[in-house]
């Protein structure tokens, strides 16, 4: 079925690119987030700057 | 798992790992649904195929509110209940829901071209959801503007709660004032007045786009409370390095009034 988008398809694929863009630029930037704070953890432990509780700051339980 | 347990910024990082892969597939199934069932919705006998533009447009929208409602709620628990997360919560939330606003703006402006004949008109309800997206991004210059994250925290709050003013205002702006907005279709008194074959695509779009903010809370949740001991590491090493300057510093000065005495 081919789609039918009318006079004003570029406001539609605009509006749909635009919210693909955001959307991949938010998960992009939570993902290099987390994974430059892992990194920066893992480098204070290996200088052995290690948390109060002794337990590895990205660890989980 | 109660919300006390979840105070815990360790319980609450093993919860997340456990809940993203299970929400992340979730939320691609539902927006892959609701793209489907947008692309294959019938025209509409007024807007023509630009209906479209609201599966996406009406989401964000909803959204952007839906955010602020969960940072005002989250700011209560930073004011009155102290809660360790609730400030982290507003936090990660903020950037997230700039971008839907943003999204909502956009998306509104390209549906009002065709329609309208304008992109932009200054009427109460896209000025009041300008406010909205202002205040998202004058609230993200504040938390980077206080090094101090209790006192980012504290500021912020009262901010987020004055600006929940706001709410309201974007809700019933197309009731109280004559504005070229359209009024509510879908979430009136006597039921929606949109046809189900459009309803449909939308409410699952909106579900989508909602799964969408959970995953991305919370994993933006996971790297500021991940930020936060990069930065007590940073404090516990620097505040290291001054005791043993201080250390070596008094041991010279012993060391001079012995050669002194001498």
């Amino acid at each position: 079925m081919i789609m039918s988008l009318g006079p004003y398809a570029s406001f539609i694929v605009t509006s749909y690119a635009a919210a693909a863009l955001v959307v991949v630029l938010l998960i992009g930037w939570i993902v290099l987030d987390y994974r430059s704070q892992t990194q920066r953890l893992r480098e204070f432990e290996r200088s052995g700057v290690t948390r109060r509780s002794g337990r590895s700051a990205t660890d989980t339980p | 798992m109660t919300l006390i347990d979840l105070a815990n910024p360790t319980r609450f990082l093993a919860l997340t790992g456990r809940l993203l892969p299970w929400l992340a597939a979730a939320t691609i199934i539902l927006l892959t649904i609701g793209l489907y069932q947008s692309a294959t919705a019938p025209d509409d006998y007024q807007q023509g195929a630009t209906v479209k533009i609201m599966f996406i447009h009406v989401p964000n929208a909803w959204l952007s509110m839906f955010v602020w409602g969960v940072m005002s709620i989250a700011s209560l628990g930073t004011l009155v209940w102290r809660h360790p997360l609730a400030d982290v919560a507003a936090k990660a939330a903020a950037p997230i829901g700039a971008a839907f606003t943003f999204l909502a703006l956009l998306t509104g402006s390209l549906w009002g071209r065709p329609m309208w004949g304008t992109y932009w008109e200054w009427d109460a309800r896209l000025t009041s959801v300008l406010i909205l997206f202002l205040m998202y991004l004058g609230l993200m210059a504040l938390w980077r503007a206080v090094d101090e994250p209790s006192r980012a925290a504290r500021a912020a709050a009262v901010l987020t709660l004055v600006g929940a003013i706001n709410l309201p205002i974007i809700k019933f702006s197309v009731d109280w004032w004559n504005t070229l907005h359209q009024p509510a279709s879908v979430m009136r008194m006597g039921g929606s007045s949109l046809d189900k074959s459009f309803l449909i695509p939308l409410l699952v779009m909106a579900v989508g786009f909602t799964l969408l903010f959970v995953t991305l809370h919370l994993a933006a949740m996971r790297n500021e409370i991940l930020r936060r001991r990069v930065r007590s590491l940073q404090m516990m090493q620097a505040s290291r390095v001054a005791f043993s300057e201080v250390g070596i510093s008094s041991r010279e000065d012993s060391t001079s009034k012995e050669v002194g005495a001498a």
